[in-house]
């Protein structure tokens, strides 16, 4: 038994490196990993360059025999530079399945080498190649965990935006507030909307709020009872609920869904809501006369 | 020092709920309050929990009890001055409290008040 495993393989690493690399290049081309659209021929070529650096260096360093751990000390230069390459191709957009691919890719040549090798050692090659492959394939999902973390990374930071950009409270006139809606409304954003409206409410000293659906594509139970949880809330802070562009469709589902509105009041528009609230705070919408027009 | 003290004003009882108000202060204010309706004669009762940050559902139960009981002594009580978060706590516990009138703040139910009358006949006979 030699004293350190993948002793071969690293020998392979430091012989031939650079035919190596050449091989893995080709192979991944061959497997469709290879993006000539997104990365360049040198940049393809750095980073695989980079990848099988730091894999030689893992192997040089890892000692648990015939043990495999990712999490290893030795393996940490690989997991950084493996995390760097990921990151920097899924804002490429390459998909993860290519990721993996193009790691997969190396078994070949590396196989190959090591089994010229030890020919004459079939019971040694069958342990290299079986531990490289373990390790390989270990590469393979940690990148695409990391690809994963990244894109949910992504969603999450989208979602905090969409959640800021869709709760803005608008002041109509003293005292009456509106609370347009667009899109969908999760539990998450049902309370997002009611906190900001709430807190609307204090800042301004509103008496009528109108929440506006003319945007929410569906009204669901759920949808239903975030409205009126949130009619509830603002009553209780001593302002008015009035939940304006209920369209005729929402109207029959809600009927069909039996949801009760109770006190709350709803109309079909926000022009009559805004009549509404303006009436309840004691001002009138007047047509003026001719000559007073602006602009004309 | 009394929790929650009952004050005269302008022809209403003005209860003003401080933070550290315990659950026998509550029951002590129930008590006293309905005395006061019942001595006075008044028709109005503001309840101002601006002051409460924290509420429950005995909390809640106890708000609409005070307004059961005023009711049961022809006066009409109004929730003022709730913050946010009670609000969003008692809509969570389900208590949406359907008896109690609601308003921004004091004057805004003493506005309130007047427009429905309660005020101006607030000495009956």
């Amino acid at each position: 038994m030699p004293d350190k495993i993948l002793e071969t393989t690293l020998e392979v690493l430091k012989e031939d490196a650079e035919g190596i690399l050449a091989a893995w290049i080709e192979q991944a081309d061959e497997d469709g990993a290879k993006r000539i659209d997104l990365f360049s021929e040198k940049e393809e070529r750095d980073q695989a360059a980079s990848l099988l650096r730091s894999f030689r260096l893992g192997v040089r360093d890892a000692s648990k025999e015939g043990e495999f751990d990712l999490q290893d000390e030795s393996w940490a230069d690989l997991r950084g530079i493996l995390a760097e390459i990921t990151h920097e191709r899924v804002e490429r957009g390459v998909l993860p399945g290519e990721m993996a691919a193009l790691i997969l890719a190396l078994k070949t040549p590396l196989f190959e080498r090591v089994t010229e090798k030890l020919e004459k050692d079939p019971e040694r090659l069958i342990e290299e190649v079986l531990l490289v492959s373990k390790a390989i394939d270990a590469f393979a999902i940690y990148s695409n965990e990391v690809f994963i973390a990244e894109r949910e990374q992504v969603i999450e930071r989208q979602r905090d935006e969409m959640m800021e950009l869709s709760t803005p409270v608008v002041e109509l006139w003293d005292k009456v507030l509106t609370l347009p809606l667009i899109g969908t409304l999760d539990s998450l954003r049902a309370q997002e909307v009611m906190e900001s409206l709430l807190q609307a409410i204090v800042e301004r000293q509103a008496e009528v709020v109108i929440v506006d659906i003319t945007g929410v594509k569906t009204v669901d139970t759920q949808v239903a009872q975030h409205l009126l949880r949130t009619a509830a809330a603002v009553r209780l802070m001593g302002a008015r609920c009035i939940i304006s562009g209920i369209s005729p469709k929402i109207a029959q589902t809600m009927v069909e869904l039996g949801v009760d509105v109770g006190e709350v009041r709803t109309r079909s528009s926000l022009r009559s809501a805004l009549m509404d609230a303006l009436t309840s705070v004691g001002v009138a919408i007047r047509p003026i006369d001719d000559d007073k027009r602006s602009g004309k | 020092m009394n929790a929650a003290a009952i004050y005269a004003v302008e022809g209403v009882l003005l209860v003003s709920i401080t933070s550290d108000i315990t659950d026998t202060d509550i029951i002590d204010l129930q008590e006293a309050l309905s005395k006061r309706i019942a001595d006075t004669e008044c028709r109005g009762v503001v309840v101002d929990i601006s002051a409460l940050e924290i509420v429950d559902t005995f909390v809640g139960r106890v708000l609409a009890q005070l307004t059961s009981v005023a009711r049961l002594l022809d006066a009409e009580t109004y929730v003022v001055g709730m913050r946010p978060a009670v609000a969003m706590t008692l809509v969570e516990l389900g208590m949406y409290l359907p008896e109690n009138h609601t308003a921004l703040t004091l004057s805004h139910a003493l506005d309130k008040m007047r427009q429905s009358g309660l005020v101006d006949g607030l000495r009956r006979g």
